[in-house]
């Protein structure tokens, strides 16, 4: 046997193995996820989210736009479990549904996000004369404090639930495309980003192949807190009338009409405010068990966020 | 030191034209026409026609964002097209009451936030920590407009011990005053003092973890003489980071606020505005707010500057 045919011999051996230890890794990765405290309750919360907001249909006791004649504003009871509104609807049922309002607003939210924050932090990364121009506008967006810029490109664009979620991806891509530009300008500068420009490796496989691999784990980790702000994000533009407007129900908009019977029926303003909380902290608490999960370096830089 | 300060002046000037562009272009993408919307369905095709030429919105694009660049140059911001009067007076007027409740929030989150960071870095790993953590991050899960409610329903429904809402001049009554800006600003403590809490635990157990604070403790130094004296200021850099961020989102929560409670700052006034299709008045409000913001985070630059002579020469 030549010492060509040897090597040859070696090759598939060795891609098996280099396959083994990536799956290796990966257990590795989820074994560890899954004893991780935080991650587990926030996994907890945000699945019975999940599944109430996708059985809505199911689980969901009464229509959430059926009035019931005989009870307005009700206390909760047995026929009504968190009570009803001033229309006779019943809350826990507008709640489920508006869990699912929410729900889609975020996760459309995330993926809009995530594309366009990664176009843009890799352009702005990677592209030296486009960084400049780019990121001062990205700067420029977040200017704005809080969701103001939410709150008043919705309510330019009119209430609906497209334009909520235009409102949102424009307020939050600047910090995911910052997210995405600083992994890209360190990952850019490493010596096997080199070798495989020195092998001969275009700029579009360079990118996907080696430096956005590199960028995966900080942008999972800051969309798992996008889509958290979006959710709290959307039941503000709700509340103030220039999210998805009502009768279909919102987190948002539900606590928006139960604002005005506050006193009356404080149930109705109270319960939602629950659901949010619960898939924000179900998230936030995902969140915080995948960054230390993946990498524990990343908890400082994203505190500032 | 004063290189330092003009080079961040003029870092703001880019971000100061994305953002007034950015409010221009607020009016532009409102679909249909904004001039029927003003005027009401009752408006004849004539009376629309002279709003639209009054309101420069028959010309193109390009000559109103010329205008607007003038004007805004001499500060002009506009005329509201209800209120009849100028943006920037109605803005300015409102601006002190929106202002002292981002103050108010600003004292009681730096207050709380470093309170429970410091607690839970000294009680690493303990149920203080936990404890301290938990309740940072539930804070920043609960909706600012919600926990508003919560709390008028609770302290104000309930026990009576403070008003609903309404708002009550300093100058007039300070104890009402404090009264009515008690409730609003815990809102805004509350939901936002998370983001601190974690950094100052973070920033904390980075400093504690150094051979300078066993030293302190070796020689005998008490306690909490070490963690105030030694820790804390050695971990303030970062912490100054966050206090800046935190105006700003402190800001942006204050609009939300401000509706629940009924304050009469400039949150309040662009919500009415929305309500009203004043265009002029958001835009108003919206550059307002955010020059407020930019210059609130150079000011914050220049402590950092201060604090820490290495960031000075960084830059």
């Amino acid at each position: 046997m030549t010492a060509e045919a040897a090597i040859d011999a070696k090759v598939p051996d060795l891609a098996r193995e280099m396959a083994l230890a990536r799956r290796r890794q990966y257990l590795h990765f989820f074994r560890r996820l899954f004893v991780h405290r935080s991650f587990l309750i926030g996994f907890g919360l945000l699945s019975i989210i999940v599944v109430l907001a996708v059985l809505a249909n199911l689980i969901a006791p009464y229509d959430p736009d059926a009035n019931d004649y005989t009870s307005f504003l009700a206390a909760p009871s047995a026929a009504h479990l968190l009570g009803t509104d001033e229309f006779g609807r019943d809350v826990l049922s507008r709640i489920i549904f508006g869990t699912r309002v929410s729900l889609r607003i975020g996760l459309a939210v995330v993926i809009t996000t995530g594309v366009l924050g990664t176009i843009i932090g890799t352009l702005a990364g990677y592209v030296r004369w486009v960084d400049g121009f780019v990121m001062r506008a990205m700067d420029g967006l977040m200017a704005f404090p809080g969701v103001l810029l939410a709150i008043a490109l919705a309510a330019a664009l009119g209430p609906s639930e497209m334009n909520a979620i235009i409102a949102l991806t424009v307020t939050f891509t600047p910090r995911t495309a910052r997210v995405v530009r600083a992994s890209v300008l360190v990952t850019k500068r490493m010596l096997y980003v080199e070798a495989a420009i020195a092998a001969g490796a275009g700029h579009a496989r360079v990118i996907v192949r080696y430096i956005l691999a590199n960028a995966l784990s900080p942008l999972i980790v800051q969309l798992t807190f996008v889509f958290a702000v979006s959710i709290l994000a959307e039941a503000i533009l709700s509340f103030l009338g220039v999210g998805p407007p009502p009768p279909q129900p919102s987190l948002g908009n539900i606590i928006a009409g139960g604002r005005n019977y506050v006193q009356e029926a404080p149930w109705v303003a109270f319960f939602p405010g629950i659901a949010i909380a619960c898939s924000v902290l179900g998230l936030n608490l995902m969140g915080d068990g995948l960054r230390d999960t993946i990498d524990p370096r990343l908890r400082k830089v994203q505190d500032a966020r | 030191m004063f290189g330092f300060i003009v080079r961040r002046l003029l870092s703001a000037i880019p971000v100061l034209i994305v953002v007034s562009l950015v409010t221009f272009l607020i009016i532009w993408i409102v679909p249909g026409d904004v001039t029927a919307e003003i005027a009401g369905p009752d408006a004849t095709p004539a009376q629309l026609a002279r709003l639209r030429q009054d309101l420069g919105l028959d010309r193109p694009l390009v000559d109103r964002a010329l205008i607007w660049y003038g004007h805004l140059l001499h500060g002009d911001l506009g005329q509201s097209y209800l209120l009849n009067r100028s943006v920037a007076d109605a803005v300015i007027e409102r601006l002190p009451v929106t202002l002292s409740l981002v103050a108010l929030g600003l004292l009681l989150s730096v207050g709380m936030g470093m309170l429970l960071g410091i607690l839970a870095a000294v009680r690493h790993n303990s149920w203080v920590d936990q404890a301290a953590t938990t309740v940072a991050l539930l804070g920043l899960s609960l909706p600012d407009f919600w926990f508003g409610l919560v709390l008028i329903l609770f302290f104000a429904v309930e026990l009576h011990w403070l008003p609903t809402g309404g708002f009550v001049p300093l100058t007039e009554d300070p104890v009402g005053w404090l009264r009515a800006m008690t409730l609003p600003s815990l809102t805004l403590a509350f939901t936002q003092m998370g983001v601190l809490a974690r950094m100052t635990r973070s920033s904390m157990l980075d400093v504690l973890g150094h051979d300078f604070i066993r030293t302190a403790r070796a020689k005998g130094m008490p306690g909490w003489n070490v963690i105030f004296k030694h820790a804390l200021l050695n971990a303030m850099i970062p912490i100054v980071t966050v206090i800046g961020i935190l105006t700003g989102v402190l800001l942006g929560g204050a609009v939300v606020v401000e509706t629940v409670f009924s304050l009469p700052g400039v949150g309040r006034l662009i919500i009415g505005a929305i309500q009203r299709r004043d265009y002029p008045i958001i835009q108003g409000g919206l550059l307002i707010t955010a020059s407020t913001f930019v210059f609130v985070n150079i000011a914050v630059d220049i402590v950092y500057g201060w604090l820490d002579p290495r960031v000075r020469d960084d830059r």
